[in-house]
């Protein structure tokens, strides 16, 4: 199913972002070019020291990159600087503040208004109960505090959280902060929600119920959501595309089906793969990676296998998951040395479809 | 020596005056050291609002008049003094050096205060599209509340304690006595019952603002 080309809400051109420290220079980003999609959960994903908190952090400008362009709804957020008048060019002269000042520029404080972010620590005002934290975005814009606290309880609602809002952070459960956190990003009504290692900090059980949530924001009020995280599952779960990001560069994009599936990058197959990449090195015989995209699920590839090529096959690792609704997998097979029997079994799968790859 | 009401008048007199000294002079401070300690924080280079020129001015200022001793600058404020307050005798008259040896000294708690709030806390604030002011009265002084208010017991103590120092330029307050009585005339006696009463003032206050942080405080569950 092709879904009509919409265009991008969020465009990354030639983004790069380079820190500099007492050893000089460090690049965290490189040359990062994504688009993502108005109504799609975007997922990335790498290792820590990727450089991927930096990434989201530059779709806000909390960081403002080395290079390369944002663009947020067609609208580059360095774009329109505007013109400083002498005296604030005065006063940035000698405050030593010169070049400083896009970091927090009106533009990008309204661009800001329109991303909702959460955080792995949550980062909750501690002197402020729930409700009132809630209420925070919406007094940054000046809302009455009456029209404040009716939105603020309704979206405490909707996260499930509406019998604790005179409750104060330090009251709470993990799960229960980032809900609030949930709440307040969405205060402001966001048309993209960033997510900054959100369920990092949680045990399996609540990081599903806040993926459901974050699954149940996207749509029902059609946000946008950006996930970023370390943890395959995360993607798994939600995701419907993801960009593995590895040493400051994107080393893959695409739908979350066919980069499990099929992942193409050393960097694709250690995170999906995990250990099993590794395994296929050990084998001396002749080995498969067979492939299961969803259709194939249903039927017993393995025993046709088996019954038709009268081969023996071994199988040395299996791993099939439930992404978004399809089942998806691979297997890992030992075929005989014998070329005769192992051609048998490769046209075999070539003649049924089933996706494979030779391992060595 | 003999204790008769006008003894007790003067002990009476002696304290109004060092709680006088202690809290108009330490009022004045914050009034001075809440800016400069918000700017130290939100000015740094890595602040919200960097202007590191003059954030590195104000800190080489405020470490100068740090590192004068107290007696030195009651003595180098005399002319200041007589200006402001037209007399240099009196606990009125300790409060302008007061002032100007605690303002820094407070600037600095201040900035410790600030610096402890979460920076994550102001990242999220900063992600909300929220400007520098927004930041500086919702998010830095609400959530450095609590530890203010630590900090205000160890600023006015210790303004307190300075006060007590007037004595030698004829100021007035709890310290003159001690030193008038005490130890010009040797009476031990009244130098011990001055050193008590001082005990038991920076008890209260010490106590008092401890009390007020953590009532305020909603860290606590």
């Amino acid at each position: 199913m092709e879904k009509q080309k919409q265009s991008p809400i969020i465009q990354l051109k030639g983004l790069g972002k380079q820190f500099k420290t007492s050893n000089g220079p460090v690049t965290a980003l490189d040359d990062i070019n994504l688009e993502i999609n108005p109504g799609e959960i975007f997922g990335i994903i790498g290792l820590s020291g990727a450089g991927k908190s930096t990434l989201v952090r530059c779709i806000n400008y909390l960081e403002v990159p080395t290079s390369g362009t944002v663009i947020f709804e067609g609208v580059s957020l360095a774009g329109k600087n505007d013109k400083p008048s002498l005296a604030e060019r005065i006063v940035k002269i000698l405050s030593g503040s010169a070049g400083q000042a896009v970091k927090n520029s009106q533009d990008i404080r309204r661009a800001r208004r329109s991303m909702g972010m959460i955080f792995q620590q949550f980062n909750l005002l501690a002197q402020r109960n729930v409700l009132q934290n809630v209420c925070f975005p919406l007094e940054l814009i000046g809302t009455n505090r009456k029209e404040a606290q009716k939105r603020a309880e309704e979206l405490l609602k909707m996260v499930g959280l509406e019998d604790r809002m005179k409750a104060y952070p330090a009251q709470l459960s993990g799960g229960q902060k980032q809900r609030v956190a949930i709440a307040r990003a969405m205060a402001t009504n966001p048309k993209v929600l960033l997510c900054d290692e959100a369920t990092s900090a949680l045990d399996p059980n609540t990081t599903k119920q806040i993926l459901g949530l974050l699954k149940q924001i996207n749509r029902e009020m059609g946000v946008t959501v950006i996930v970023i995280t370390h943890e395959m599952s995360v993607i798994e779960a939600i995701c419907d595309r993801v960009a593995i990001i590895d040493q400051s560069h994107i080393a893959e994009v695409g739908k979350v089906s066919d980069i499990f599936s099929n992942p193409k990058t050393p960097i694709g197959r250690q995170l999906i793969l995990g250990d099993a990449a590794k395994k296929v090195a050990l084998g001396t015989e002749r080995q498969l990676r067979i492939i299961f995209d969803g259709r194939e699920s249903s039927e017993p590839v393995i025993s046709n296998l088996v019954l038709a090529c009268k081969v023996p096959i071994n199988i040395m690792h299996a791993e099939t998951k439930d992404v978004g609704g399809k089942a998806m997998g691979h297997m890992l097979i030992q075929i005989p040395e014998d070329e005769t029997e192992a051609n048998r079994v490769i046209n075999y799968l070539k003649t049924v479809k089933v996706a494979f790859e030779e391992v060595r | 020596m003999v204790w008769d009401a006008t003894t007790w008048e003067m002990l009476k007199t002696g304290i109004w005056e060092t709680l006088f000294m202690t809290f108009a002079s330490s009022a004045i401070s914050y009034l001075i050291g809440i800016p400069l300690g918000i700017f130290l924080v939100v000015a740094d280079a890595d602040g919200i609002q960097p202007m590191p020129v003059l954030q590195k001015m104000l800190g080489v200022v405020i470490n100068l008049l740090r590192s004068i001793p107290f007696i030195i600058l009651l003595i180098l404020l005399i002319p200041f003094t007589r200006a402001i307050v037209g007399t240099t005798l009196g606990a009125k008259a300790i409060v302008p050096p007061l002032v100007v040896a605690a303002a820094p000294y407070i600037a600095r708690m201040v900035e410790s205060s600030f610096r402890e709030v979460d920076a994550g806390v102001i990242e999220a604030a900063q992600s909300m599209g929220a400007t520098t002011w927004q930041i500086i009265w919702k998010v830095l002084l609400p959530e450095a509340k609590p530890s203010l208010f630590v900090g205000a017991a160890i600023s006015i103590t210790t303004i307190l304690g300075y006060s007590a120092m007037a004595g030698f330029v004829g100021g007035g307050g709890l310290g003159t006595i001690a030193i008038n009585y005490g130890y010009y005339r040797y009476q031990t006696d009244m130098m011990l019952v001055t050193v008590v009463l001082l005990v038991i003032i920076v008890q209260i206050i010490q106590e008092s603002w401890m009390k007020v942080s953590k009532i305020t405080d909603k860290r606590i569950r």
